[in-house]
């Protein structure tokens, strides 16, 4: 049993859930991410949010697999400061709904000014209704600068960091986050992010506390099974059950269940 | 936790794994070596070789190094993104890492 607590489902098809069932998916959570290209209006946004809130839950159940989701303009598409406000203003009527665990993927992509500001103005969003905050730190040469960035900015506008998770740390940005106070995610993700055997030596070298796996599926060269493989790979070095457990269930259940809108079967 | 590993497990593992790796990355230098364009360089090779200095250098902590090596390590915003994506090294000077 495992929950892959950042997965963009809306770019996989319905095999995938199929697939995802089969491997002991229960839960996921989709943040809302940059389409491969720059939606035009704010009104695809609408459409997006939609489908996020709306189909990709019902797509989920087919395979009792439980569907929440997390709303933003992506910093990839937070150039244009004006568009993301627009977004910005639409997002709080998308709040009501019951699957909305809170603001994300928000942060940074090339760590411009004007993402900065869009960071700011959406943290001061989630802050203003008291939801989580699920962070997307940088790519390759960008991500060191960003994470530090970004922590800076949830600590001058006065984000608790137990209700912050920063995900895609790798092996130069897992401490300072923990240390920090957030919680951090791992993506396992081909190239360009962790492998499953990474992820496990972080876990071996930096623990198992605040700390999840993910596989940030997506319409990339991406792995919707890569929770599972990094479980296996736990097990094949020798770990214990209740640890594999931990990193893969426990622990995003933990941090999602702040909410108070996250469901998951109790595990087996 | 640590690693509930011992080396020779360790060894048993991952070893073939790794070996193809350290092949492909051997051919991958042998390619960029044959290819035809003048002038050669390649900043992003260059941080790639730099990079395995800190991997034969014997100390722990070598992935993460790695990244570091590879990261930009200025504290300011830029004005205005450049581009949506990422390159994977900042360009390295040899005198920092030769």
């Amino acid at each position: 049993m495992y929950i892959d607590p950042h997965v963009h489902m809306v770019s996989r098809t319905t095999d995938d859930y199929q697939r995802m069932a089969l491997a002991g998916c229960v839960a996921i959570t989709e943040p809302a991410f940059w389409a491969g290209y720059d939606r035009s209006t704010a009104q695809g946004f609408h459409d997006y949010f939609r489908m996020l809130t709306d189909f990709e839950p019902r797509r989920a159940a087919q395979f009792g697999i439980r569907h929440h989701t997390w709303l933003c303009i992506n910093p990839k598409e937070s150039e244009d400061v004006g568009l993301a406000r627009e977004v910005l203003s639409i997002i709080p009527s998308f709040l009501e709904c019951q699957t909305v665990l809170g603001i994300g993927e928000i942060g940074l992509n090339k760590n411009s000014r004007n993402e900065m500001t869009v960071l700011e103005e959406h943290i001061a969003l989630a802050m203003k209704h008291n939801l989580l905050i699920l962070v997307h730190t940088p790519h390759l040469e960008d991500k060191l600068k960003g994470t530090h960035l970004i922590m800076d900015a949830l600590r001058n506008q006065g984000a608790d960091p137990g209700r912050v998770l920063i995900d895609h740390v790798e092996e130069h940005t897992v401490r300072a986050v923990l240390d920090r106070g957030f919680w951090a995610g791992m993506t396992l993700y081909p190239d360009t992010k962790c492998t499953p055997q990474r992820a496990a030596d972080i876990f071996e070298m930096h623990g198992t506390d605040r700390l999840w796996i993910n596989s940030a599926g997506d319409w990339g060269v991406s792995d919707p099974l890569a929770v599972p493989k990094c479980q296996d790979e736990l097990r094949r070095r020798g770990h214990l059950l209740e640890t594999i457990r931990k990193v893969s269930y426990d622990n995003p259940r933990a941090f999602l269940s702040q909410s108070g809108r996250f469901s998951a079967p109790e595990r087996a | 936790m640590g690693t509930p590993l011992t080396k020779q497990a360790v060894a048993d593992l991952y070893f073939l794994e790794h070996r193809a790796k350290v092949l492909d990355l051997a051919a991958f230098l042998d390619r960029f070596d044959r290819a035809s364009e003048p002038g050669g360089e390649d900043f992003r090779v260059q941080a790639l070789t730099a990079a395995l200095g800190l991997v034969l250098d014997g100390r722990p902590d070598r992935a993460r190094r790695v990244l570091e090596l590879w990261s930009d390590h200025s504290k300011e915003p830029i004005e205005r993104a450049p581009m949506k994506g990422a390159l994977g090294a900042m360009p390295i000077h040899a005198k920092d890492h030769p």
